[in-house]
């Protein structure tokens, strides 16, 4: 019976069935009073890693979500106001993504992102690209009558709390245990049968009620939903990025150990085994040391739209120059996209910069890039002849070239991590056209992870994030 | 019959569900070695692990009492405690067992009377693992930082901890636990974990305190401590936690030394109000001290 709560879970978080076992163990051993305990328990037992602690909560708080509080009467007030102002057309997807972000927990987000879709579809055509007017009121009204039916759910997981009920039914679980107690008065001799052994009684493996709750009552399940429902542990996912120690737990993928150097470093305890084994005659044994071998350039976007994602660069730039992991690391700037001269700071002075071509003969193939930037910018800037954002730039070469050459030289080396995540989003025509030369990744923890390993690989991974984020339900 | 069934039963029923039959973990601690409380759903867990006697994975910002728990847990359960703790060079055997070959080469050629060159174990000595498995009595066992050794060192230990025995290859032996120890792992995060090793564990991570709980964290070290002058400490605390810029946040630990400061320069509460002194015992990084006296705007 608890089957179907297992799978629930499995379909989002990696369980095995050892785990399986154990929660049915620890409610089989009354170790779980009420559904709070639950709540925790199964969590501990369940969830091995604080970042899936969001995905268990909204996972929990949807399995269970017949027994709970309906949709804030408030928030609901608030998303009403918010859209009866005027609203240009990205505030208002904005907004909805904050809301999908938020609530996920009320809602239903498969069909809310397949709506959305639909939605972006339909303007797109109808307003043919011209996004910056009001959204117009009937879409308003269709995003609101959306929202109006599904902010409630009704098709909740109905057979859940029916299950739920019966494991904290005190009434049925005394019955039981009498019938256990008379039981035991008959027969004396199975010892791996009764009360108190461990684990092997087969007591409620077998479709029946697992036992050992104390506290009926489904009040209990209303609170454990609730503390699932205020999701404290978003801040933890891994899609979203934390601190520079993380940053360069991700960074530290990026190895590659080759033996340099002479034979020179003493291997103490193989010398020592060879001795003893010797008898006592002394014989060193000499190594070669090994260290990584791995040369990183960093290209950093900065200014303009990359404001708001300084913070999150200065970390990235931080974590990797702060690592004696790298063979060699260098950093450069750049503002929208690249052209004939890169930058030694962000003040992007030019007198204190590397022309492109220079660049491309002092680093060989051999080196890391990785670019940062939300590659987001005006068309002529990528595609035009002079399309610098800075009018004293005079670039010969569109940007274009530029980001050809560079992912040409450096192949499988180069990629591109963004700070703006893609989800339900607009991708601006220019990350489409840089995305397709150069593999693109989020600047997010489980983002610079993938960027690294297939880094590593040598480019041979087979999604980059923004490919994989399009297929995912989020 | 109607006695037994209606009063009886009942009553057993409790008493058994109540104390399946191991040791209940309190949560609070206050002696004069240990001071240490656990809010509920730890607490909870703690027993829980001990009971499925699966070893408890715990984790959290650093300064949460990650360590101090298995302190708190034996002290609580008035057993012994012993420390594995991990550096980036251990390895899974050095936990069970040590061979000193480097000591029997130096008896075999210069002698010596206390031990027997030809008898193998008397060169054997027992590593934390091996001695907590050896003890006559239940332990509390606690792997420090596994997360600091190699990346295969939790699989390493995987036999060990579920069989909970290792073999001694050099005497040929098995040394097998006598009672099955009460394991407490912390980790920092610096690696990610096997997966294998994992499902072996009950995993916790200690929430960072929420205000009320921290304030009852406090009064339990400091127990003097005037009400209002707590109130102020812990207004600054989480005024300065809300930065997000900060590349180390303070946590318990650093608080509670803050605190002792405090009382030992006598500090009024006026001047509290007006400033946060000895900053520098919250903040270690420099970088941070000026962030935090940027952001913090005190009332003139």
């Amino acid at each position: 019976m608890f089957v179907e709560y297992f799978y629930y879970l499995k379909e989002r978080l990696p369980i095995s069935i050892t785990e399986y076992m154990t929660l049915i163990e620890a409610l089989d051993r009354g170790l779980i009073h009420n559904m709070v305990e639950f709540y925790y328990v199964s969590r501990s037992i369940l969830c091995k890693n604080e970042h899936h602690f969001d995905i268990y909560d909204i996972a929990f708080a949807n399995f269970f979500k017949n027994a709970i509080i309906k949709f804030p009467d408030e928030v609901k007030r608030e998303i009403w106001d918010w859209l009866n102002k005027d609203i240009t057309i990205p505030e208002l997807l904005e907004g909805l993504k904050i809301l999908l972000r938020e609530y996920q927990q009320y809602l239903n987000i498969e069909d809310l992102q397949q709506f959305l879709e639909n939605l972006l579809l339909k303007l797109n055509r109808d307003l043919e690209g011209n996004l910056s007017i009001n959204a117009p009121q009937e879409v308003k009204d269709e995003i609101w009558d959306w929202l109006k039916k599904n902010m409630d759910l009704l098709d909740a997981n109905a057979n859940a709390q029916e299950i739920l009920s019966q494991f904290f039914n005190l009434e049925e679980m005394q019955k039981q245990f009498e019938d256990l107690m008379q039981r035991q008065d008959e027969e004396h001799n199975g010892g791996d049968h009764w009360v108190g052994t461990q684990g092997t009684s087969p007591f409620g493996h077998s479709g029946q009620n697992p036992m050992g709750m104390r506290v009926g009552g489904s009040s209990g399940m209303r609170m454990a939903v609730q503390i699932a429902q205020k999701r404290i542990f978003s801040d933890y996912r891994k899609d979203i990025v934390l601190d520079t120690r993380q940053i360069k737990v991700a960074l530290k993928r990026l190895k590659k150990l080759e033996e340099i150097g002479k034979l020179d470093e003493l291997n103490m305890d193989k010398t020592i085994d060879k001795t003893a084994n010797n008898g006592g005659d002394i014989e060193l044994i000499f190594e070669k040391r090994r260290k990584n071998n791995v040369k990183l350039v960093l290209l950093m976007d900065v200014g303009g739209s990359m404001t708001p994602y300084a913070h999150l660069v200065n970390l990235l730039f931080s974590a990797a120059n702060n690592m004696s992991h790298w063979k060699d690391f260098k950093h450069y700037y750049f503002h929208n996209c690249i052209y004939d001269k890169l930058y030694f700071n962000a003040q992007r002075n030019p007198d204190e910069a590397i022309d492109f071509e220079d660049f491309i003969k002092k680093y060989d193939n051999k080196y890391k890039v990785v670019l940062v930037g939300d590659a987001a910018m005006a068309s002529w800037e990528l595609t035009e002849r002079y399309g610098s954002i800075y009018y004293y730039h005079r670039n010969e070469m569109p940007g274009i070239y530029y980001i050809r050459e560079i992912a040409n030289h450096f192949k499988n080396n180069i990629v591109w991590l963004n700070p703006e995540l893609i989800r339900l989003e607009w991708t601006p025509w220019t990350r489409k056209i840089i995305s397709s030369i150069i593999p693109m990744f989020n600047l997010t923890v489980e983002g610079i992870e993938e960027a690294m390993d297939y880094l590593r690989k040598g480019g041979k991974q087979m999604y980059t994030t923004v490919q994989m984020l399009k297929g995912l339900n989020y | 019959m109607g006695l037994v069934k209606n009063y009886l039963i009942p009553k057993l029923f409790h008493l058994i569900m109540s104390n399946v039959g191991f040791n209940q973990f309190k949560g609070d601690v206050n002696t004069e070695r240990i001071k240490y409380i656990a809010d509920p759903q730890l607490r909870n867990i703690v027993n829980v692990s001990i009971a499925l006697a699966r070893p408890l994975l715990v984790k959290g910002e650093p300064g949460t009492g990650k360590t101090l728990l298995s302190h708190a847990i034996a002290e609580a359960l008035g057993k012994r405690l012993i420390i594995w703790n991990v550096k980036s060079t251990t390895e899974a055997i050095d936990g069970c067992y040590m061979y000193d070959t480097v000591q029997r080469l130096n008896d075999s050629r210069f002698g010596c009377e206390d031990r027997n060159v030809d008898n193998i174990k008397d060169y054997i000595s027992l590593g934390p693992l091996g001695e907590a498995f050896d003890s006559d009595e239940q332990v509390v066992l606690l792997i420090d930082e596994i997360d600091k050794a190699d990346i295969e060192f939790p699989n390493d230990l995987l036999q060990e901890l579920d069989v909970m025995e290792f073999y001694i290859k050099e005497t040929k032996e098995f040394v097998k636990a006598k009672n099955r120890p009460i394991v407490i792992i912390t980790s920092n995060n610096e690696k990610e974990l096997p997966d294998a090793f994992l499902r072996r564990c009950i995993f916790h991570w200690i929430e960072f305190p929420s205000k009320e709980f921290m304030a009852d964290i406090c009064n339990l070290h400091y127990p003097n401590l005037k009400q209002n002058l707590l109130e102020q400490c812990l207004k600054h605390f989480y005024a300065l936690r809300t930065i997000t810029k900060l590349r180390k946040m303070p946590s318990t630990s650093e608080l509670l030394d803050w605190i002792g400061v405090l009382l030992k320069s006598g500090i009024s509460l006026d001047e509290l109000k007006r400033e946060i002194p000895f900053l520098g015992v919250l903040l270690k990084k420099e970088k941070d001290l000026e962030i935090a006296l940027e952001k913090i705007k005190f009332p003139t």
